[in-house]
């Protein structure tokens, strides 16, 4: 219903010494017409350029501070408010060049009425700067 | 006669404008009460941030914004996470407690209905019934396509709620299942994706003449070689029901809130897809007395070619509402005067 919204194209950059970036991060909002908590966010991933990234990298923060999707699993107190923004970080040694790439975000969410998981994608050309 | 039939909005309708920032939920408040439909609907899972935390504090300034808007509260739409766990559901007496949970909340906010989501099973519901009558709730079970008011899983809380003899638990239709055409909004969006006109005309048409929707689902997919998109419309059908709305009198004792589906009004203020203009007849006659509570949903279907204006459609439907209580008190059946 929001898969368009889902990435801030405006918010994409590197992360870590400048000089030497460890990833990357962009702010993001959840697909769906209420919050969810955490533990029912099954997978965000996270593709560059058409190179899906490791699970394992991608960590998740909507300002409580970054979780691993393995941490999300049980994070039964923490909440991803109706469209508020929350931080994904990817660890990606040495970040990402600076100019325009493809981004896209797929959510899996464990709705608990529906029958089978929702899907939420979006992808959209973003510009890292130099 | 005058109808005891209340117009309200649900603050789902503004989703698209509050996603994006666009609308607080103070300007559809504003809004709603503007063209006089002072009853407030809320989802406190998508309007209050903090949730489930609400202090006394965050209830007080909800109440304040109602009255500077002379606006009231309706209905609170609850959910229940099943789901919490990955791979095990709640347990009954969790289950239980999460309800219990948004009991209370409604309570605190004031509120005197609860949505139910249809999936909730009518013997958690039962368990729940003790609390709902302690805090003076009315749980409605979502009456949502493609279930209806004769579904048998509908039938088992009108059973509990008879055999408990209880006010407390009933149902809440949703106009979603009263389709008698199918939306333009849905096709026009089909054929953006790809689905030929020819065949998106077959779908309305099978639509239209109410043939059950998996003989059309197969014509598409294996007989026409139906692509992605023409596939994708064609399985729409299975959440696209028109039951009878002459039941609503049957069942009427048993609800107190409606939610006024819709997914686009057209601009001289008629539904092109919900009977509406046999839905209220129907209320009128029977003197049912709630709230038709708009739930607009198109925004999903338009998004995409055009911005979207969930404050003229909500407008739009209560011109609509306007029109037909007043025809339908105008000719009101003379067995129900």
């Amino acid at each position: 219903m929001f898969d368009r919204y889902l990435i801030d194209a405006a918010t994409v950059r590197n992360t870590g010494p400048a000089d030497a970036p460890t990833g990357f991060a962009f702010e993001a909002r959840l697909g769906y017409y209420r919050g969810l908590g955490l533990s029912m966010i099954e997978e965000l991933n996270v593709a560059i350029d058409g190179e899906p990234l490791p699970r394992a990298a991608v960590r998740f923060d909507e300002g409580a501070g970054p979780l691993t999707l393995d941490e999300m699993e049980t994070a039964y107190d923490r909440r991803w408010a109706f469209a508020a923004p929350a931080t994904i970080l990817v660890t990606h040694p040495g970040g990402y060049p600076a100019g325009d790439h493809t981004l896209s975000l797929q959510q899996k969410l464990r709705v608990s009425y529906m029958p089978f998981p929702s899907f939420n994608f979006d992808e959209k050309v973003v510009t890292i700067a130099a | 006669m005058t109808s005891k039939i209340k117009r309200g909005v649900s603050l789902y309708s503004f989703q698209e404008e509050m996603f994006l920032g666009q609308m607080t939920v103070e300007d559809g408040i504003a809004f709603a009460a503007g063209i006089g439909a002072r009853g407030i609907e809320i989802l406190p899972e998508q309007n209050m941030p903090t949730f489930p935390h609400i202090d006394d504090a965050e209830i007080a300034r909800w109440h304040a914004m109602l009255d500077r808007h002379g606006a009231h509260f309706t209905c609170y739409d609850m959910f229940l996470d099943t789901k919490l766990r990955k791979g095990e559901l709640l347990s009954d007496d969790e289950q239980v407690a999460s309800i219990s949970r948004d009991l209370e909340l409604c309570h605190r906010l004031g509120i005197r209905n609860m949505r139910i989501l249809i999936f909730v099973r009518p013997d958690i519901l039962e368990r729940c019934v003790p609390t709902a009558e302690k805090y003076d709730i009315h749980m409605g079970v979502e009456v949502h396509a493609p279930w209806h008011l004769e579904h048998a899983w509908i039938l088992r809380t009108i059973e509990i709620a008879d055999r408990l003899g209880t006010r407390h638990l009933g149902i809440l239709p949703d106009m979603g299942i009263f389709m008698k055409h199918y939306p333009p909004e849905f096709r026009a969006r089909f054929e953006r994706q790809g689905a030929r006109p020819e065949i998106t005309q077959f779908i309305v048409d099978q639509h239209e003449q109410k043939i059950m929707c998996e003989y059309t689902i197969y014509d598409v997919a294996v007989k026409m070689g139906g692509n992605k998109a023409e596939i994708a419309m064609a399985e729409t059908l299975r959440h696209a029901p028109y039951a009878n709305p002459k039941r609503l009198a049957d069942y009427a004792p048993y609800f107190r809130h409606i939610q006024a589906k819709f997914y686009g009004m057209t601009a001289d203020c008629t539904d092109p897809t919900i009977a509406y203009d046999e839905v209220i007849p129907v209320l009128v006659d029977c003197g049912w007395e709630g709230t038709l509570s708009s739930e607009y949903e198109g925004n999903r279907w338009v998004q995409d070619v055009e911005p979207v204006d969930s404050r003229e459609q909500v407008r739009r439907q209560h011109v609509m509402f306007e029109r037909l209580i007043a025809n339908a008190e105008a000719h009101r059946a003379p067995a129900a005067a």
